[in-house]
């Protein structure tokens, strides 16, 4: 392990079409996450907190700048190797599960790709580890709850014992009481397999709760970092910061009157 | 006058047949909306949305709909032909769905859909629907309405689809708008700005206003009075100022699992759903 941490990303900068129509959708992102550290990147649609997700996870190849993960540079084409450090769960637990492959067959797969071995015990016991239980392993997607099909998600990510695990709004397709749920189940995990997080969310509540650290970004940048200790106590230093907590805290006449944009 | 309800619902049952045999959306469930904004909150598949919807009708086949009483300012709608319940529809009670990509036709300028809701409900020409259709433009705080009207759905963003949405249900000046999630698909800055113009023209038309969503806080800050609706049945009413005096075990479990940020510790409580729920008597 370097000095550098789990993540470091210097500079990096996303870019989305050709020429006139070019959308810039990160501008010169730098962070570093350190190994073991939980942290949260928050912002509003658009504010490409995704993108800089998707190019750390490998998913978007047109990148520029520099991404580090567990010490080793990465190029826009990853090995095979990177992605048993690195896993990602996605927001919508109906569109990431191949809905005609059992559970058995989406734990299988990466399985077999790494050509691990064990495949019978390793699932039984993923399944166990994100409260499933072996019951669950020739069920279909269909047959699951939002809840349980992002318990599959989660278990198809650890499967591979990855150090580093991204999480892209993992909660928020769900109702709250399952949401709660899937966040205990993640705090217990990092807390048992000493696993880095990433989480993005537009949810600051989400964020505190499951983070130690969070950025907030906006139009492509990152407006300021902060401890979770500070955003409890509103103590941010930009108005973008302050406006986005506001927000977040109910409906207040007077409070959506004295809102603007952040260029 | 303003003492009457505008609607009056009584044991409404929604109910779908399936080849399991049948499911029950919505279970007895009984409720007046007056001149006030009414929130409906509960979790997916609580019948919240199908309450909404069988005001209106708009239950999809081949779903039922079954009531002691539906009425709207005292006439009944769930007998009520076709063509009545036409000239109901968009020009007295109006709907604001969840997602305006999906509510708006793709081919047709914002103006225009505007304009024509405008046309279908009164007997102005092209001229004055324009004017119209440019005057709520503004009313829903879009800067520069001009422009706006001759763009295509797919040229706006999330946050203008669903005022331009609002703006097509209000011409017609509806007496009770249902809005079933009208801003969950929008970012929280952009939710307060759109519930601020909701307010303002509920307060200033008196219209009344069913307010159908997920998010309890959103709701106990916006709305006047809540049902909390479970498994097809209200397990619970009360203020909205006080919801946190809630006494329904499964309310306090709601609001029990949500990480707050004014609550540091870490694991949240699991709600766990007594059978009881199911079959308690409800309202």
């Amino acid at each position: 392990m370097t000095e550098q941490g789990m993540i470091g990303i210097e500079n990096l900068r996303v870019a989305f079409g050709q020429g006139a129509d070019s959308v810039v959708a990160v501008d010169g992102v730098s962070l570093s996450v350190r190994d073991g550290e939980s942290f949260g990147l928050v912002g509003e649609s658009g504010s490409g907190k995704s993108t800089v997700l998707r190019a750390v996870s490998g998913l978007n190849h047109d990148w520029s700048g520099r991404v580090a993960v567990a010490g080793v540079e990465q190029s826009r084409r990853r090995a095979k190797g990177f992605f048993k450090t690195c896993q990602m769960v996605f927001q919508d637990p109906y569109g990431s599960l191949h809905p005609r492959h059992p559970v058995d067959r989406i734990l299988a797969e990466p399985i077999a790709i790494h050509g691990l071995g064990d495949t019978d015990g390793r699932i039984d016991r993923v399944l166990l580890e994100v409260g499933l239980g072996p019951s669950f392993r020739f069920r279909y997607p269909h047959q699951l709850s939002g809840g349980q099909r992002q318990r599959v998600a989660i278990a198809r990510a650890l499967v591979l014992e990855p150090r580093l695990l991204l999480l892209d709004e993992p909660t928020s397709a769900l109702d709250v009481s399952v949401q709660a749920e899937i966040l205990n189940l993640l705090r217990r995990l990092r807390a048992e397999r000493g696993l880095t997080l990433v989480l993005v969310s537009h949810n600051l509540a989400v964020v505190a709760n499951l983070c130690d650290r969070l950025a907030v970004m906006n139009r492509g940048r990152i407006v300021e970092e902060m401890t979770v200790e500070d955003l409890r106590r509103g103590e941010a230093a930009q108005p973008y910061t302050r406006q986005l907590l506001r927000a977040s805290q109910g409906y207040d006449r007077a409070a959506a009157e004295s809102f603007r944009d952040f260029a | 006058m303003s003492d009457s309800p505008l609607l009056e619902v009584s044991n409404l049952r929604v109910s779908f047949p399936t080849r399991q045999g049948v499911t029950e959306a919505v279970r007895g469930v009984s409720f007046t909306v007056g001149r006030e904004k009414l929130g409906i909150v509960g979790e997916s598949g609580s019948g919240k949305s199908m309450t909404g919807r069988s005001v209106l009708r708009l239950v999809p086949a081949p779903g039922v709909v079954g009531a002691d009483r539906l009425a709207f300012r005292g006439e009944d709608l769930l007998g009520a032909s076709d063509k009545r319940l036409r000239a109901i529809r968009g020009r007295r009670i109006a709907m604001v769905m969840q997602d305006p990509k999906f509510s708006l036709n793709p081919v047709m300028t914002v103006g225009r859909q505007i304009a024509e809701a405008y046309r279908v409900h009164s007997d102005a020409g092209p001229a004055e629907a324009r004017r119209r259709a440019l005057e709520m433009l503004e009313a829903v705080r879009i800067r520069d309405p001009e422009r706006v009207y001759g763009r295509y759905p797919h040229e706006v963003s999330g946050g203008m689809g669903q005022r331009i949405m609002i703006a097509m249900m209000l011409i017609p000046e509806p007496e009770l708008l249902i809005a079933d999630e009208p801003t969950s698909a929008l970012d929280v800055t952009v939710q307060m700005q759109v519930l601020a113009i909701l307010d303002d023209l509920c307060g200033r038309r008196g219209m009344g206003m069913i307010f159908i969503s997920h998010d309890l806080n959103l709701v106990a800050s916006f709305c006047d009075r809540i049902l909390i609706m479970y498994a097809g049945r209200v397990v619970e009413s009360c203020r909205a100022s006080e919801l946190r005096n809630a006494t329904h075990p499964y309310t306090r479990g709601l609001l029990d699992s949500l990480p707050r940020l004014d609550d540091p510790r870490a694991e949240l409580p699991v709600l766990t759903r007594d059978p009881a729920w199911l079959t308690e008597g409800g309202q």
